[in-house]
């Protein structure tokens, strides 16, 4: 069945029933949703949360253009990324952890230790 | 050892221009080592004298000169052999050779060299000698005798080379080592002084020098060689040859230049400021530099490019007129003088001023005599105050001598004997070559023009003042009664050391002069023979441009008058100063001339007003304004100071704050991708 499938996919491009940029649309609107928050809030796990958002918005992008170009490209890029977050997340989930321990606080305004 | 002689087709070339004699050239192995063996001792000596003894210091440095005088000897007699205008050569490496200059380093022995390498190393010798027994208690005594022998390598140098750059090296060399053997107490800060003195005013006469040359490159022909074609001699045909005398002001300037140089070295007006400073070394240097050698060199340099400055007689009358001066005005100064070292330096430059003098009017044989002759009875006279200061523990000024006849009395004859020499006294040997040099003065015409009367009259009142100086030195000396410490008198003595070159010094003075008897006696000036092939070409008689008069009356009045006023100057001073202390006239120091004689004119002051002092402010300037300020201040301070503002401004973007840090990043990457679409 997957071969008949596949040979199917790569014969010919397909109308869709919802056009490509509507996808875009709300994956832009999506990164730009996650931006504001990693820009804005003091929180750093809300920071965390928006990134994700952002990758996630990517993510749609390239399923889209999958979809769009009847190839796995996108597919597989999505693939990477979603491995690569999921990783990131833990990453920086065990940062913020660390800084609480020490800070008892999650308040980006408060993490200047850099500064100057 | 060096390598074969020239071919002779470049020597039989020349022939052909109007101007020396120069025949073949032969090899002369031994030439080499006249130069060498005074670098070798002054190179033992300078590296490893402290650690040898007195007697090995002494055996290397007197042994190195005598050994080279006893060389240059030998090639003197070979030379001699050889038929006129032969000459040899010591063919060195080639120094550097461009498209159009070619400069090697070699070395030669004509006539006129051959009479300066005796006179260098033979009184040179004397001195070392001399110097053995004064320096005796001095620490530096090793390095003194290696910058003595330094000094003769350069002089040899100079006077053997066989082109400009050759002797420029020896030139250049001359000037250090003369810095460094006045200064040679050096901790005294004014006779460091004086040795700078000596070496800055030689450095402008340098100067000068190198941009003759340079300016002598545009004419010659792939040489500045003595002896080839396209050297020296070319660029003054070439010159001659312009029409309408278009090459007139350059060959002017060129002479000027050179005589600028040689005013430096041998201490003219106004270069000469240095040269009674000098006084500052030790005596034996005031002999060896300042009276028989260094200060020659400017004469001799002249005298080897005759036909360059013959070529040009508005040169050959300001020669003769600054030569004449400077004689006339350095005797004046030398009346009234009561250092013995500085009367006797006063006296130098007068001397060397006649000298000078003979270059200007064309009597080229007249200044190399008395060149040596000037080298035998001034040597003496310093190596016999030498003896004096010496014996009398370092006191110089002669209002503390007298009596010293019986005490001294080696001393005493050789030094009598000179001042009889340097006054014209006959037969010694100054009367000969001061008289030939005073009717030369008074006869000679170059290139159809006058005799320079000016000349031959300052020469003969500058004859009259030096008779009376002399003698007046002489005689507040070793006349009269001892003025000074009676302890130092009971001590004072004479050495072997000294007293042996006195005497050579001596005889030499008195009997020298016989090489040059006038031509009242036909055919007895071997001196003129002897450098005929340097200088014959140029009487009318063999197609020059000056022309010698044989009017042999004119001579005897001048030898007359001469003798009558050197006897009178003898008897004047005798008059005045052979007293006992109680009778001696006092100088009239409230008198205004005898205040502007004892200040010398206040030359020094003048230098110090107009030149000194400018160059201290435009030094100060430099230094504080644009050295400690500007480079300082603002290109060194100002560029740390500007890179700490800007590092200071950029450190407000890293305020710790990540968010921040990431807007940036967003908003770069928004901007980028705008101007990518």
């Amino acid at each position: 069945m997957l071969p008949m499938l596949a040979e199917a996919a790569a014969a010919a491009p397909v109308v869709h029933a919802i056009p490509l940029q509507w996808f875009l649309i709300v994956s832009v609107t999506l990164f730009a949703v996650g931006s504001a928050g990693v820009l804005a809030r003091r929180n750093a796990l809300t920071v965390l949360m928006s990134v994700e958002i952002m990758l996630n918005a990517v993510n749609l992008a390239f399923l889209a253009f999958a979809r769009e170009w009847g190839n796995m490209h996108g597919h597989v890029v999505t693939f990477f990324v979603i491995a690569v977050a999921a990783a990131e997340a833990a990453i920086g989930l065990a940062l913020i952890l660390g800084i609480f321990r020490h800070k008892k606080s999650v308040n980006l305004d408060e993490m200047n230790a850099l500064k100057n | 050892m060096f390598l074969a002689s020239e071919t002779a087709h470049a020597a039989a070339h020349v022939q052909g221009l109007l101007g020396p004699t120069i025949g073949e050239a032969h090899p002369a192995d031994l030439l080499a080592w006249v130069i060498l063996l005074p670098l070798i001792g002054a190179f033992i000596n300078g590296v490893f004298g402290k650690k040898l003894s007195r007697g090995t210091v002494t055996t290397i440095g007197v042994g190195s000169v005598l050994l080279a005088f006893a060389f240059a000897a030998y090639e003197v007699i070979r030379l001699a052999g050889l038929p006129d205008g032969d000459y040899l050569v010591v063919k060195g490496w080639t120094w550097f050779d461009t498209h159009e200059l070619n400069v090697g380093f070699s070395f030669m022995l004509d006539h006129l060299s051959a009479v300066m390498v005796l006179v260098v190393t033979g009184v040179g010798t004397l001195i070392h000698v001399f110097s053995t027994a004064y320096m005796r208690a001095d620490e530096g005594y090793a390095k003194f005798f290696s910058y003595l022998n330094l000094f003769m390598f350069s002089m040899l140098i100079l006077i053997l080379g066989k082109n400009l750059v050759v002797l420029f090296v020896g030139w250049e060399g001359v000037g250090l080592c003369s810095y460094l053997l006045i200064g040679f107490w050096y901790k005294d800060m004014e006779k460091a002084e004086a040795g700078q003195k000596a070496f800055i005013a030689n450095r402008v006469g340098d100067l000068a020098f190198l941009v003759a040359t340079f300016i002598l490159l545009f004419y010659t022909h792939g040489s500045v060689d003595f002896m080839s074609e396209g050297g020296v001699q070319s660029a003054v045909t070439h010159l001659q040859a312009v029409p309408d005398g278009g090459g007139d002001m350059t060959l002017l300037v060129i002479c000027v230049l050179f005589f600028v140089a040689a005013c430096g070295k041998s201490a003219q007006i106004p270069l000469y400021v240095w040269l009674p400073d000098a006084m500052a070394g030790p005596t034996p240097v005031s002999a060896l530099i300042h009276a028989a050698t260094m200060v020659t060199a400017g004469v001799y340099m002249m005298a080897r490019m005759n036909p360059l400055f013959v070529a040009s007689p508005t040169a050959m009358t300001i020669i003769a007129v600054i030569g004449g001066t400077t004689a006339l005005f350095a005797a004046t100064i030398a009346l009234v003088q009561n250092d013995i070292k500085k009367v006797l330096a006063y006296s130098t430059v007068s001397q060397i001023g006649f000298m000078v003098l003979a270059i200007g009017v064309g009597n080229f044989t007249g200044a190399i005599f008395h060149l040596m002759t000037h080298a035998f009875f001034k040597a003496c006279l310093f190596l016999g105050s030498g003896s004096v200061i010496h014996a009398l523990h370092h006191e110089q000024d002669i209002r503390q001598m007298g009596g010293l006849r019986k005490k001294l009395p080696i001393t005493n004859i050789t030094f009598f004997v000179s001042c009889l020499a340097i006054a014209g006294i006959p037969f010694f040997a100054g009367f000969f070559s001061k008289d030939e040099i005073l009717f030369n003065a008074l006869t000679n015409e170059i290139s159809g023009g006058g005799p320079n009367l000016y000349a031959g009259i300052t020469g003969f009142i500058a004859a009259a003042c030096t008779a009376f100086y002399m003698f007046r030195l002489y005689y507040l000396t070793f006349g009269g009664t001892y003025r000074g410490d009676q302890h130092v008198y009971d001590h004072a003595h004479e050495e072997v050391a000294m007293t042996f070159p006195l005497a050579v010094l001596g005889i030499l003075a008195a009997l020298g002069g016989f090489v040059g008897i006038p031509h009242l006696i036909h055919d007895a000036h071997l001196l003129e023979a002897w450098l005929s092939p340097n200088f014959g070409w140029l009487s009318a008689e063999a197609g020059g441009p000056i022309h010698y008069s044989h009017d042999m009356l004119a001579e005897v009045i001048t030898i007359v008058v001469s003798v009558a006023i050197g006897v009178a100057g003898m008897l004047i001073a005798r008059g005045m100063y052979n007293r006992s202390a109680e009778l001696l006239p006092v100088a009239p120091v409230q008198a205004s001339w005898h205040r502007v004689l004892t200040h010398k004119y206040y030359v020094d002051e003048f230098y110090d007003f107009v030149l000194v002092r400018p160059l201290r402010a435009v030094a100060q300037f430099s230094y504080k304004v644009i050295d400690v300020g500007i480079i300082d201040g603002i290109f060194v301070r100002g560029s740390a100071i500007t890179v700490g503002l800007i590092g200071k401004g950029l450190r407000q973007l890293q305020n710790g704050d990540v968010q921040a840090y990431v807007t940036v990043l967003v908003v770069g990457l928004a901007t980028a991708l705008l101007f990518a679409a």
